[in-house]
């Protein structure tokens, strides 16, 4: 093992940090702002490069889909946080009544199962279905409505849960609209090509995300220094109670956050896909490693989402090159170190 | 009668019926069962920590996980734990799981909150980890099938229903042992640190101690669980350890109700219901399933054991609400 | 208190109506034949599942739903990907619907849980994509009902182990996903690679499910002819692209996994001039075939993959078989029997049966290129078979006997006597 290997090694680690923290920052912005710990995390990155793919199929153009991909998944986790995590007056009836649809929708794919069709053509269906969707929707709605749900905003246990629910959910939807094949996203081929330097060649895709997450990062981290939003976002993380007090809008602020952060993992996704590719059970193969990411770095920290991403970046490619067969005992028994000697991760706050 | 009677006469009235009615079921019905009976024991081992003690763990499928390799491995290799020595391999894999614990609880224990729900995920990652990539010993990938069968010894466990009753005999007993346990003074006091851990701090109790036994408590039943767990299955993947199995867990003591136990078996059931009845009759079921998640949230705050008190409350606010309607008109 | 009894009785209750209308729910009529069909359909297997399913599902549709004359009832289960939801699923067909038999499972793993029960239930069972060699060969005297009509494992690597020391190469790095089937496939390359005079210097094995071969590729040596990879899943796109722009200028071969349809459609122009080896390729110049593929695409809107063909071949053979039969189903025993006498013109080409019932088929040495085929319109990546060895058995050309005679492949064996 000379220098070149230890050089090459490092440089795929770091890329590969590069990726992590793209999604592994939000994941920790959004715990720091809200103290929610988001299981379907994991599910915006692998819907990112979903919809990045469908923008390419379309359109054919792999510099759209990045924008449309962010900015749809954020719309995503925007109305999930709207509308289930953290519903205020309205938001609450809209809630109910969306949920009323779903379940009614289930009720009609059963119902489906044993009712033949009784209107003809594609049309007459359509008719079908939507009668049967409403008739049953409404009274379950004003079932809903008096029932009343829980506050589950000072839960956390509650909260983790009902991530995981809308992790299966988009697993099953991802599943239902892009089928399972293991798609790739083919980056431009000026992306493809490699830099040769002292006979080590570095891929230039690497190169890009180690410059992507690096812009990011630094444009993020000016935001939360320079921009009174960002400093409003630091209150919050600090203390989101004080942050009330002083009269900063903790609302608005935990909505931007979480929107940001599922819309920066479904960029991870679309940048990552070119990498990892786009397949069912990405989900669950990312939201791991981005709680590591977290873990390591401390919640609600940027810097400290920095260090996480490259430390598990780099201990993941060295664990894997070295100890192969303990790879990702590697990976994770350093975080548990880490977390018994500080329970808050490196430059996390209580 | 008092209540308390009440409430215990009637669990034990339904496992009788459970004994009586599942082994006359379908074959498939009985497998079922067993299988849900045998994840219900992790799932009751997880309210002792989420439910009584207040500590909501993301890692309990590593007691399970690491007792059900042991089993797999030890009778694969050595043939043991498939006869007589079955009842040397239950105590082994409880104290397996209570070991690990051990380890484990002194790393998790300092940390409350989300610091211990994250560090819980490390924990079973790791578990996890070691279980994918340690070939030589796991199987990696492919995992392990037991090949020897299940134990015979004078009972024939292969015989499903036999299995079942042996599953059922297990748990009730874990039903009964963990009941005695949260009744003791020491569930009491554990109850005391979930609903005020300063006071009890103020009081003199050991909170740190108090919560360390009661995670390798729960840690030695969910190595009872895996050692079933194996033999239900026949096959023992890194799926066991792996993270949903721990959520699932978790759902399963939401769904029931936190802190009753029985809970934690009617949510078992409802799960596995889902994932293995379910999926035979649809092919959407994970809409079902992530919606049982959403909807358990949401609407049933106490889990399926606090419906009635739930509509209780319900009733109590419908009067509130008439009779303040019938004063306010003018008369 | 009553309302508390009420409460508590209800899931028994309801556990009673569920058992009672399974019960009821038992099948009617001799005259259909009762398949079990388990492959997973959620999960990070599902579009697997579902090639095997509509490979399966097209000659039945061809076929009027008949096999052999019989009514076919199709029972489908989401095995999700998992042995032991196989396995409960396997059960649930067997006790519940009284299957005739039951098909399918993707992963070796699931194919060694589900072969016991078929052995337990004495239910036929056919391994219809579980490749794990010794399913029908060290361990097969276990399973009397078990009947393979896909592939197994090392069988197409024998061949490109050959082939590829007929190409001159000496010294080959093998880098495969470190499980079961990648030592099988590993094994089975470098045991006819090295019998000819080749080397493999040196074996690396990334954990399954790596898309970032970051850690790995750098350790590759720099004086190799060439490399053997074996991927699977999203892994094979990932590592032609990081193996070229790490600038690894040398010929990739593959394990059948790395090239087949179910991957390849999704792979970049990196992949082509790779040559790979499997018993199907969908760019197979026959009638059949071609008809095959047209048939498939039309109705599915994608090429078929091995999965795919390998289940339609699986339907044939028990199509032919019942017939031989009269029309009935003859028990496990007798229809293995009917099935192994049977020599068929398959689409992947003539199959038939060894004593060990694993087929004996061609292998075919496949290189990708891109070029328009079968009169599609655009130009897409296509398996051309460049080289087939005819008629090739599991046990290659060393023998039953001596063949059994050694350990299974694994991590150690063949031994790496040529690793630095």
């Amino acid at each position: 093992m000379n220098t070149q290997f230890w050089v090459v090694q490092a440089f795929n680690g770091v890329s590969y940090g590069a990726l992590l923290f793209l999604i592994g920052s939000g994941l920790s912005l959004i715990f720091g702002v809200m103290r929610i710990v988001n299981l379907s995390h994991g599910s915006y990155f692998m819907l990112g490069g979903y919809v990045a793919l469908s923008v390419i199929w379309t359109t054919g153009s792999w510099v759209l889909s990045i924008p449309v991909a962010a900015l749809t998944i954020a719309a995503v986790g925007l109305v999930m946080e709207r509308l289930f995590l953290r519903p205020e007056g309205r938001a609450k009836v809209v809630r109910d009544a969306v949920i009323a649809v779903g379940i009614a929708l289930l009720i009609q794919l059963a119902v489906g199962r044993i009712l033949p069709p009784l209107l003809p053509g594609a049309i007459g269906n359509f008719i079908q279905v939507t009668l049967v969707v409403i008739v049953f929707a409404i009274p379950i709605y004003f079932a809903l409505r008096r029932v009343s749900a829980v506050a589950i905003e000072a839960d956390m246990l509650r909260q983790v849960l009902m991530t995981v629910g809308f992790a299966f959910l988009f697993q099953q939807a991802a599943l239902d609209i892009w089928g399972g094949n293991n798609f790739d996203i083919q980056p431009p081929s000026a992306l493809t090509q490699s830099l040769v330097i002292g006979g080590i060649y570095l891929p230039l895709y690497r190169v890009f995300m180690i410059v992507t997450a690096a812009v990011i990062g630094l444009v993020l981290w000016l935001a939360m220094e320079k921009t009174r939003m960002g400093a409003a976002v630091r209150a919050t993380v600090d203390d989101a109670q004080m942050a009330r007090g002083v009269g900063i809008d903790t609302n608005r602020i935990s909505m931007f956050i979480f929107a940001l952060g599922a819309g920066m993992a479904a960029l991870g996704g679309v940048i990552g896909g070119a990498f990892l590719g786009v397949y069912p059970g990405l989900d669950f193969e990312m939201l791991p490693l981005a709680f590591a990411v977290v873990i390591i770095g401390g919640m609600g920290s940027l810097g400290g989402a920095a260090i996480g991403a490259l430390a598990v970046g780099l201990a993941d490619n060295f664990g894997k090159a070295l100890f192969p067969e303990l790879a990702y005992f590697t990976l994770y028994a350093p975080m548990v170190l880490i977390l018994a000697i500080k329970p808050t991760g490196l430059f996390g706050r209580d | 009668m008092s209540k308390q009677t009440i409430k215990i006469a009637a669990v034990v009235l339904c496992l009788v019926a459970l004994a009586v009615i599942v082994p006359r079921g379908n074959s498939f019905v009985v497998l079922l069962v067993t299988r849900a009976l045998a994840f219900a024991i992790l799932a009751m081992s997880l309210d002792i920590l989420l439910g009584f003690t207040g500590l909501a763990s993301l890692g309990q499928a590593a007691y399970f996980g690491v007792a059900a390799y042991l089993t797999a491995i030890l009778a694969n290799r050595y043939g043991f734990g498939l006869h007589w020595d079955f009842w040397l391999m239950v105590p082994l894999g409880m104290l397996t799981g209570a070991a690990l614990a051990a380890i484990f609880g002194l790393f998790a224990i300092r940390a409350t909150g989300t610091y211990f729900l994250m560090i819980t995920l490390a924990l079973g990652q790791c578990v996890w980890g070691l279980a994918y990539r340690w070939n030589s010993m796991t199987g990696g990938d492919n995992g392990i099938t037991m090949k020897g069968g299940r134990p015979q010894f004078g009972l024939d466990l292969t015989n499903d229903v036999t299995f079942f009753y042996l599953v059922f005999a297990f748990f009730a007993a874990t039903l009964a042992a963990l009941y005695v346990l949260v009744r003791s003074p020491f569930g009491k006091s554990l109850l005391g640190i979930r609903e005020r851990e300063l006071r009890m701090k103020i009081l003199g109790y050991n909170v740190w101690l108090h919560k360390y036994v009661a995670f390798i408590i729960a840690g030695a039943f969910g190595g009872l669980s895996g050692v079933l767990w194996a033999h239900t299955n026949g096959i023992i993947t890194p799926e066991t350890v792996v993270l949903t199995t721990s959520v699932d867990a978790l759902l399963m003591v939401v769904l029931g109700g936190a802190g009753t136990l029985v809970g934690a078996a009617i949510g078992s059931a409802i799960v596995f219901g889902l994932r293995e009845f379910g999926s035979t009759l649809v092919p959407w079921w994970q809409y079902v399933l992530g919606a049982v998640y959403v909807l358990t949230i949401l609407y049933l705050p106490m889990g399926l054991m606090g419906v009635p008190e739930r509509l209780r409350q319900w009733r109590a606010t419908q009067k509130k609400r008439t009779t303040k309607n019938l004063a306010s008109v003018p008369s | 208190m009553t309302s508390i009894l009420r409460k508590r009785l209800a899931p028994v209750l309801m556990g009673t109506a569920l058992a009672a209308g399974l019960a009821m729910a038992a099948p009617a009529g001799a005259e259909e034949l009762r398949i079990g069909y388990l492959a997973p359909l959620t999960g990070g297997l599902a579009q697997t599942g579902i090639d095997m399913r509509d490979g399966f599902q097209l000659y039945l549709d061809e076929h009027g739903g008949k096999l052999g004359g019989m009514d076919v009832k199709f029972i489908i289960e989401d095995e999700q990907g998992k042995g032991d939801v196989a396995v409960i699923k396997a059960k649930k067909l067997v006790l519940q619907d009284k299957v005739h038999m039951f098909i399918g499972g993707v992963l070796a793993s699931t194919g060694y849980a589900l072969a016991p029960v078929s052995t337990e239930t004495k239910t036929m069972y056919i391994p219809s994509i579980p490749a794990a060699d010794d399913l029908t060969q060290r361990q097969l005297k276990d399973f009397p009902y078990l009947i393979r009509t896909s592939w197994s494992s090392s069988q197409p690597h024998h061949p490109l182990g050959q082939w590829a020391c007929d190409q001159g190469y000496k010294k080959i790095t093998t880098i495969a996903a470190d499980y079961a089937f990648g030592y099988e496939v590993v094994g089975g390359f470098q045991k006819t690679f090295e019998d000819c005079g080749g080397k493999i210097i040196q074996k690396i094995w990334p954990p399954l499910g790596t898309k970032d071969f970051g850690p790995f590729i750098p350790t590759i040596k720099a004086d190799v002819d060439a490399v053997l990879s074996l991927m699977v899943g999203p892994m094979p796109a990932q590592f032609i692209k990081q193996m070229r722009g790490a600038g690894f200028k040398k010929p990739i071969l593959g394990g059948g996994t790395s090239y087949d349809e179910f991957v390849l459609p999704f792979m970049g122009d990196e992949a082509i001039g790779d040559v790979s080896a499997l018993h199907y390729s969908a760019a197979l110049d026959t009638p059949k075939n071609i008809a095959f593929v047209k048939a498939y695409r039309a109705k599915f809107g994608k090429v078929p993959s091995y999965y795919s063909e390998n289940n339609y071949t699986t339907a044939q053979w028990l199509d032919e078989a019942l017939k031989k039969a009269g029309g009935k189903f003859p028990g496990p025993e007798e229809l293995i029997k009917i099935m192994v006498s049977i020599k068929l013109d398959a689409v992947r080409g003539p199959v038939s049966f060894d004593d060990m019932r694993n087929p004996i088929q061609n292998i075919y040495i496949k290189k990708v290129e891109k070029k328009k085929m079968f009169g599609y319109e655009k130009d897409e990546l296509w398996n051309t078979v460049i080289k087939t060895y005819p008629n090739v058995s599991q046990f290659w050309t060393y023998g039953k006997e001596k063949f059994l005679a050694q350990p299974v492949y694994n991590k150690d064996f063949p031994p790496c006597k040529f690793c630095e």
